[in-house]
């Protein structure tokens, strides 16, 4: 089993009356782009200050690299994003990177490899209040790889970033994982998240309400079936395949197989003289999975969400 | 040991691109020449037939604009403007970094929070030696003019005279700083801190010396005000006559008074460091 680098138990922010975060327990594992997903307002900006020092938790812990958040010793391993990049809007870019290179007790040159990184070399001479939005944030990512990390923590980063420079941000986490780092990635780009993320953590209201891979929460895939007369297919479809395993939504059939068994189904059911219409792969998208899942929590449902909880 | 002079480095590296920073530094500067040198030497040339006559006599006036006299007349603006203008340096240095959020990156940065605030206050105590040690030396040149120009002695002063009024600049300039750091820290923000900073030195400490000259218990809290001490150790270095600089005062000795200007810098340091220590950074 692979050990967590970040491990929180129980963690909890209350503000007055108000809890943030909720008895928060997630696991990031080495080497993973960890998604961190919710609406907003969920907690997920508060937990990951606490996990980065800049807030104390009213009580629970957080560990990163076996440490506490805050130690030097695990910033030095730690790149951060949170909120939005916060600079000197006076200094240049460069300027900017070479501060906090100092501040990190890396050479001067450190800034100009981050520059290169993420696109703003040409750019870097120039005022930080100057920047557009997507440099801002490219220069906040930029920050965040000063001294090459293990662990990348970036909070929204492809705010304000147009297509182009989201793709090239997606293409820059891939690269960093592939490369060693670990990523905990909070995004509402879930497209995003999907694509690039081995595992996420779905939090809503301050609680955590589901940690699993993306597969495991998206769940098996299934078949899709249009077919005529439908009653007859999903008599021999039942016979072929079993009675649980088929169900009728709308004027189709769902069959919760694998979708390796397309062809076995579309021979079946021809050889019986159904027409066939439609035969199709279906499968849930993290949005899918998002939208029921925090919709569940605002609705009361904690009990079913409980379940879909995996260690 | 070596967070903090990482952080020193880093701290002197944004001060020195920062243009407010020049700004107020050229300010007092510019004051300083100005209420030293400038209206005192038009007085003197236009026999004090103008509206800004002071009551010292010619002879008093020159002598305090000859290079001899630069110990006593260099910290004179210190304790009111320079005070003030050093106030506003501290705030803006603290307070903008809540404002645009680079105490958040800072701090996600490696350095403790305890050595990342020692980094900005022994950064800010370099601007302090630098701003000093500046003001002394165009206050010796400027003096210099007027003694070749007046065909009087041009010689300098003592190095012991010299020394401590450094040494008292930096002391009153230090504290004003301190206390404006910690205002900035308190406020979480630029523009709260610099008025409220601003308040205190030019209008509550005034007001409550003045409250005390007619409710002498009053004074008790009044003797020991930061201004108050600022004010004395710049009256203690002064032995000429006439009316003084306003905010330099006789109401402490000097020793009591770098006693009371040196607890006030510790206590202002270490209490911006407590409590940027204990509040989260949101």
């Amino acid at each position: 089993m692979t050990s967590g680098i970040v491990v929180t138990d129980k963690l909890t922010k209350r503000y007055g009356e108000h809890t943030a975060v909720d008895a928060v327990s997630l696991t990031v594992r080495a080497g993973e782009v960890y998604g961190f997903l919710g609406p907003n307002g969920a907690g997920k900006t508060t937990t990951l200050r606490m996990l980065t020092g800049l807030v104390r938790p009213t009580s629970g812990s957080a560990t990163l690299f076996g440490r506490s958040p805050g130690n030097s010793a695990v910033a030095a391993r730690t790149g951060v994003l949170i909120e939005g990049p916060g600079f000197f809007p006076y200094l240049s870019g460069r300027d900017n990177l070479r501060v906090l290179s100092r501040y990190r007790r890396l050479p001067d040159d450190a800034a100009e490899a981050a520059l290169h990184r993420v696109g703003l070399r040409e750019r870097g001479h120039d005022r930080f209040r100057t920047y557009s939005l997507g440099m801002k944030q490219r220069l906040g990512v930029a920050a965040a790889l000063l001294g090459e990390p293990d662990l990348l923590i970036l909070d929204e980063p492809t705010n304000g970033l147009d297509p182009a420079g989201m793709a090239e941000m997606r293409e820059l986490i891939v690269e960093l994982a592939h490369s060693g780092h670990s990523v905990l990635l909070s995004s509402h780009m879930l497209s995003e998240v999907q694509e690039i993320c081995d595992r996420v953590g779905v939090i809503s209201r301050g609680e955590l309400i589901a940690q699993s891979t993306v597969a495991e929460l998206r769940g098996d895939t299934s078949l899709l079936v249009r077919a005529d007369p439908r009653e007859r297919a999903a008599a021999v479809l039942a016979e072929l395949l079993g009675h649980d395993v088929v169900d009728t939504v709308g004027d189709a059939l769902t069959l919760a197989v694998s979708p390796d068994l397309a062809p076995k189904v579309a021979r079946v059911l021809v050889d019986a003289g159904i027409d066939v219409h439609e035969l199709a792969r279906r499968e849930r998208s993290l949005e899918d999975v998002f939208f029921d899942l925090t919709s569940d929590v605002t609705a009361g449902d904690h009990t079913s969400n409980d379940a879909r909880r995996v260690s | 040991m070596n967070a903090v002079i990482a952080s020193t480095r880093a701290e002197l590296l944004r001060l020195r691109k920062w243009p407010s920073m020049w700004v107020l530094l050229a300010a007092w500067i510019v004051l300083n020449l100005v209420f030293v040198y400038l209206f005192n030497y038009i007085t003197f040339a236009t026999g004090g037939t103008t509206d800004m006559a002071s009551s010292a006599p010619p002879d008093v006036l020159l002598a305090q604009m000859l290079p001899s006299a630069v110990p006593q007349v260099f910290t004179q603006g210190m304790a009111m403007f320079g005070g003030a203008l050093m106030l506003i340096l501290g705030a803006l240095t603290i307070g903008s970094g809540y404002g645009w959020g680079t105490w958040k990156t800072v701090f996600t940065q490696g350095p403790p929070r305890s050595a990342a605030l020692t980094g900005t206050l022994l950064a800010l105590l370099t601007v302090v030696i630098g701003l000093v040690l500046t003001v002394a030396a165009v206050d010796l040149g400027v003096a210099s003019v007027v003694a070749v120009a007046e065909s009087e002695s041009a010689s300098l002063p003592a190095a012991d005279a010299m020394l401590k009024a450094l040494a008292s600049g930096v002391l009153i300039l230090g504290m004003w700083t301190a206390a404006g750091v910690l205002v900035g820290a308190l406020a979480r923000g630029p523009a709260l801190s610099v008025g409220l900073g601003l308040m205190w030195v030019l209008v509550v400490e005034n007001l409550l010396r003045g409250v005390a000259a007619v409710l002498d218990p009053v004074s008790v809290v009044t003797d020991f005000l930061p201004g108050t001490a600022a004010g004395s150790l710049a009256g203690s270095l002064r032995d000429f006559g006439g009316d003084t600089t306003p905010g330099v005062l006789n109401i402490l000795d000097g020793g009591t008074s770098v006693l009371l200007l040196a607890g006030y810098v510790a206590a202002f340091a270490l209490g911006t460091v407590w409590l940027v220590r204990r509040r989260d950074v949101n």
